[in-house]
This record gives structure tokens, C-alpha cells and sequence, in this order.
């Protein structure tokens, strides 16, 4: 891996930038593999690479049936945050943000992290009270979070309209929130997992898993059948399409969530902003774009296309707590298959199948999560068994009862 | 928007409706195991392609019914009542002609 620094990009420059190496090789897919992780999202490459660099297992691929980060890793909001109210999912996320915190440096690929805080609106006393609970045990988990005022919310975000139809009545931020740019994600896991050894094979489609009785095996793929001795599945949306060649059942609902950019303009929203109510959550990108999170639509789909009642929902919520917005254009809109779960958490670990382990569920808020996923995934294939910091993820929690329910106890879920 | 043909009223905008889920799952006995207990909660087909679901008419006339809609294109291929027998694969298209002649 050529390195990336001060010197080497003015040395670039000065040949005007003709001879950088590619940031990945293209792989042609080997006969065997020590593992095989289908799917090439955020949490499929993280898995890779804390593989090869951690846990010591280099004869590795990742199989992507499109390009990497074509899913929904490329196509999210990029919230990143760890403010749970569970201490379970508070371990776990705040594992991921303090990985994210010196990710950068370690992949030697310039994230664009921002910790410019993750506020949550409250719009009435029952919220506020909720708030106050919630604030509570996001403290217990150890985790930072504030309330704020009215007064302080204005101060943060002076554009916001706290006499709103459903008026703004405090809030509270975690200030390590933040974001993170969700492409310079994948390319920099990307390039680290390849120089770590890892292949990295595109448009490779996996079309059935290769069973001997309840052990996998191996992977037919549109490339071909590869020999795999362990089998990872990081689908997202499609995880229901994969559990069924391995022949066993999950709870997952896949939904259509989209969002909006509007043409840019100069900063002035600094931070993240969010109201589980009314359902709308905005940032301002790097270059000047508004983002605005939209609702998942009510129906199964694998489209990759949203609705336009969603639209229509999450704009008359934008333009209500920020009526100065209502002279933008919308400039593009896109969708992505998350894969919901009953309790909102993701399900991770080993499967009924041998060998065969899940990285899934991790619906509309796992992009935060994608070094957790990957070191703790890496962990539980390297050991044959669950990190544990994921041991409650596990499918099995569905039979003994053990949902954890963060999107009841939250609310948010982005 | 979908467009969705209710039995009862004929088509209107999605926007009128409720989604109700995968349809046909039967509730079993209490003496059944933690496992299939837990697989009638919570497991679902959700396939990419043909979907039979339940939708209630909710701002119309408030009768629920079922439809096969494709999970890809979202196009409705089926529409029939509760209690009426499930389309099978092969011949939903033709029931939906049917249907909606
Ligand atoms: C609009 C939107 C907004 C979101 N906002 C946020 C947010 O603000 N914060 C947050 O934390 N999360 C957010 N999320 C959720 C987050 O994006 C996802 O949870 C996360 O990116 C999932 O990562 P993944 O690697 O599991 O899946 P993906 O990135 O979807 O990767 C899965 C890959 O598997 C491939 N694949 C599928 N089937 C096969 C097959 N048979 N063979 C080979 N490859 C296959 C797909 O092509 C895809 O590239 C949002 C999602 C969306 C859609
Ligand atoms: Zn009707």
C-alpha cells in the first residue's frame, strides 16, 4: 500500500497527479479460502480487515455482488453516534465511536469524522420527562450526553423554529456524536483490507451456499464455486435471501429508507439534528448539501427506490422546525434495503448452519457500527465464538425472549 | 405511490391504506415449543420477489384483504379476500386479471 501523507501528495501534484497506484487490486476469485465474507458493505470489508490485521487470518475474501459500498453504506445518513439506553447497545456502539476516533489515523484514509454533536429534539413534557430517563442511563452506560434548554438549543442551531406545530421544548445532545463521510468509509477499509492481504471481488454474485449436512463449506457465485472452511453474511437488505439457501428462517422485514439532499449552500446547520416525533432528522454535508433523513416506507421491498408519501412526510417536518429551508431545491433522492429486526437491534453471531456465521439487522442505523461489526464479527469467526460484547445479538434471543428493545426505549433509530 | 385495488372499493392511493404484514401465518396451540412459538412472532419470508401481505382499507371502508405484490417492481399481482384461497405463484398474474377485469 503506497501511503498517503503531506510529501507524497505535493510529489503527486507536481506530476500532476498521473501516477497514483489504485486504492484496491481487482481479485480474481481463488479456488479456497480460509473465509469468505458475502456481501461488500462497510461491515463486510470491517470484517476483513480486522481479520487479516487483528485476529491473523489473511486468506480472505469479500464477495460484492455490485461495487463496494453500493448498498446501504453508501447510501446512508451518516449518523454516528453511541447515546443507547441499553448497556449492551451502549458497550457495543461506544466501542464502534471510540474505534471511529482514531480510525482515521489507522487507515491512513482521512474519514472526514466530525464530531459537531448529535442533538434530539423533545416536543412535549412526556418527552422531555422520557428524555430525562434517557439522558439518565446514557450516563450510567458511561456514556457523554446533555440536556439542553430551549435557549441552548437556539444558540446551537439558530435556524431551528422552536414555535413549531409541535413546539420545541429542550432537547439533549451527545457531543461525540457526529458524522463521518460514509464513501471514505468503504474506499479506506477497502484499501487496508487489500494491503492486509484480503481479496476484494466485485460483481461476484452469491447464488447458493455449498452444504455438507449441517456444515458450509463452500459458496456458488455467478464467478463460480470457491471452497470456504468458514462463511461470513453481510447482506444487509438481503440477509432473508441468504438465510434461505442456508436453510434456516430470520426475523428480519427488508424496507425501502431513504433520503434527500437539497442543492448547497454555505454552512448553517453545524450539527446533527434529530426529532424521533415528527420524524425527521438533518445535517449539512461537506459541501454544502442539506440532508434529510426520511421514515422507512410501510411495506417489504427490495427496490432500492422510495415512496413519495415518505418524502412528502419527512419535508413538511424539515420545513417546520426550519421554515427558512422552504426556498431550497431538492437536488437528488435515494434509497436503500435495510433489513429491519423486531427490537431494532442487529443480530450477529454463529447460525444453525456450521461454520456459517451472520452480520445482519442492521436496518436503519448500522452504518455507526461498522468498526464494532467488524472487529467483534472478526472475533467471533477467528474463535468460533461470539464476542462478547455481542453475546446478546445472537439469533437466539428471539426464542429465550431476550429481545433488547432499543427502539421502544429510544426512539431513534438512526 | 402505490396504487392499490381494494376489493371493496376499487383503486385508491396508498396513502388510504395500512400495511399489515406477511399474511397466512396461523397461530399455533399453546403447547408448542419456545422454538416454533418464537418462529410464528417473529420469523418472516420477507422474499425479494412475490410477497402475499395484508392491507386494511383505512380511510375507506376499513375492511382488511390480501394482496401478492412483487417486492422489486412493487406491482400488485394479486388482490383477494380474507378467507379466499392464496394464488400460487403460477397462476397469480392470471388471478389478478380476473380480479381487476
Ligand atoms: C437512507 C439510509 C439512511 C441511513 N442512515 C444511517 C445513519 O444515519 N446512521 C447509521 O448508523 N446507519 C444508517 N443507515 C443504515 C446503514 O446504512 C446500514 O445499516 C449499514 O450501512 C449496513 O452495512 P452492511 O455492510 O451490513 O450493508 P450494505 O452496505 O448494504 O452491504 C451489503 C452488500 O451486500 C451485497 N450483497 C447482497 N446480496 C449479495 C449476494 N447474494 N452476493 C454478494 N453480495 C451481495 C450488496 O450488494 C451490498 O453491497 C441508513 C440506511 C439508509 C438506507
Ligand atoms: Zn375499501
Amino acid at each position: 500500500m503506497q501511503r498517503y501523507s503531506f510529501l507524497r501528495h505535493v510529489g503527486h501534484a507536481l506530476r500532476g497527479h498521473r501516477h497514483w497506484q489504485p486504492a484496491w487490486q481487482t481479485a480474481e476469485p481463488k479456488k479456497q479460502y480460509d473465509v469468505v465474507i458475502i456481501g461488500g458493505g462497510g461491515h463486510g470489508l470491517a470484517t476483513a480487515y480486522y481479520l487479516a490485521t487483528r485476529y491473523g487470518i489473511k486468506n480472505v475474501a469479500v464477495l460484492e455482488k455490485g461495487y463496494i459500498g453500493g448498498g446501504n453504506t453508501g447510501r446512508n445518513t451518516q449518523v454516528v453516534r453511541s447515546n443507547y439506553f441499553f448497556p449492551e447497545s451502549a458497550a457495543f456502539f461506544d466501542h464502534s465511536l471510540t474505534l471511529f476516533e482514531t480510525l482515521s489515523k489507522e487507515l491512513n484514509f482521512n474519514l472526514m469524522f466530525s464530531q459537531c454533536g448529535h442533538i434530539v429534539l423533545a416536543h412535549s413534557e412526556h418527552e422531555l420527562e422520557q428524555q430525562r430517563r434517557t439522558v439518565n442511563s446514557i450516563r450510567l452506560n458511561g456514556v457523554d450526553a446533555e440536556h439542553l434548554s430551549p435557549q441552548q438549543l437556539k444558540k446551537r442551531v439558530p435556524l431551528l423554529n422552536l414555535d413549531a406545530r409541535f413546539p420545541v421544548l429542550g432537547g439533549f445532545v451527545q457531543p461525540r456524536g457526529g458524522c463521518i463521510r460514509h464513501d471514505a468509509l468503504v474506499w479506506g477499509l477497502a484499501r487496508a483490507a487489500d494491503s492486509a492481504g484480503v481479496d476484494i471481488i466485485q460483481n461476484c454474485e452469491v447464488t447458493g451456499l455449498q452444504l455438507q449436512g449441517d456444515k458450509v463449506v463452500g459458496v456458488d457465485t455467478s464467478l463460480g464455486g470457491i471452497a470456504a472452511d468458514r462463511a461470513a453474511i453481510a447482506v444487509a437488505g438481503h440477509t432473508s435471501e441468504l438465510a434461505r439457501m442456508a436453510g434456516f428462517r430470520v426475523p428480519i422485514t427488508s424496507m425501502a429508507l431513504q433520503a434527500l439532499v437539497t442543492e448547497p449552500v454555505k454552512p448553517i446547520i453545524s450539527t446533527m439534528v434529530i426529532s424521533p416525533t415528527i420524524h425527521m432528522y438533518i445535517s449539512q454535508t461537506d459541501h454544502g448539501e442539506v440532508l434529510l433523513g426520511a421514515g422507512a416506507d410501510v411495506y417489504n421491498s427490495y427496490a432500492q427506490r422510495g415512496g413519495i408519501p415518505a418524502i412528502e412526510e419527512t419535508v413538511a417536518a424539515a420545513l417546520e422546525l426550519f421554515p427558512s429551508l422552504s426556498r431550497l431545491r431538492l437536488m437528488r433522492q435515494w434509497s436503500g434495503t435495510t433489513d429491519i429486526t423486531p427490537d431494532t437491534t442487529p443480530i450477529m453471531g454463529k447460525t444453525p448452519v456450521q461454520n456459517l456465521y451472520l452480520s445482519g439487522g442492521w436496518g436503519t442505523g448500522g452504518f455507526k457500527a461498522i468498526p464494532a461489526g467488524g472487529d467483534t464479527m472478526a472475533y467471533t469467526i477467528a474463535n468460533d465464538e461470539s464476542h462478547p460484547l455481542i453475546a446478546k445479538f445472537g439469533l437466539e434471543r428471539f426464542t429465550i425472549g431476550a429481545l433488547i428493545d432499543e427502539g421502544a426505549a429510544s426512539g431513534v433509530s438512526h | 405511490m402505490l396504487q392499490i385495488p381494494c376489493p371493496y372499493c376499487g383503486t385508491r392511493d396508498e396513502a388510504e391504506f395500512h400495511f399489515g404484514g406477511e399474511a397466512h401465518i396461523t397461530r399455533p396451540g399453546p403447547e408448542v415449543s419456545d422454538e416454533e412459538w418464537s418462529d410464528y412472532l417473529f420469523n418472516r419470508e420477507n422474499p425479494k420477489g412475490t410477497h402475499f401481505e395484508r392491507w386494511c382499507h383505512n380511510f375507506g371502508c376499513g375492511q382488511w384483504f390480501n394482496v401478492a405484490r412483487d417486492t422489486v417492481t412493487h406491482e400488485i399481482d394479486a388482490v383477494y379476500r380474507m378467507g379466499e384461497r392464496k394464488p400460487t405463484p403460477e397462476n397469480v398474474l392470471t388471478e389478478n386479471k380476473r380480479r381487476l377485469a
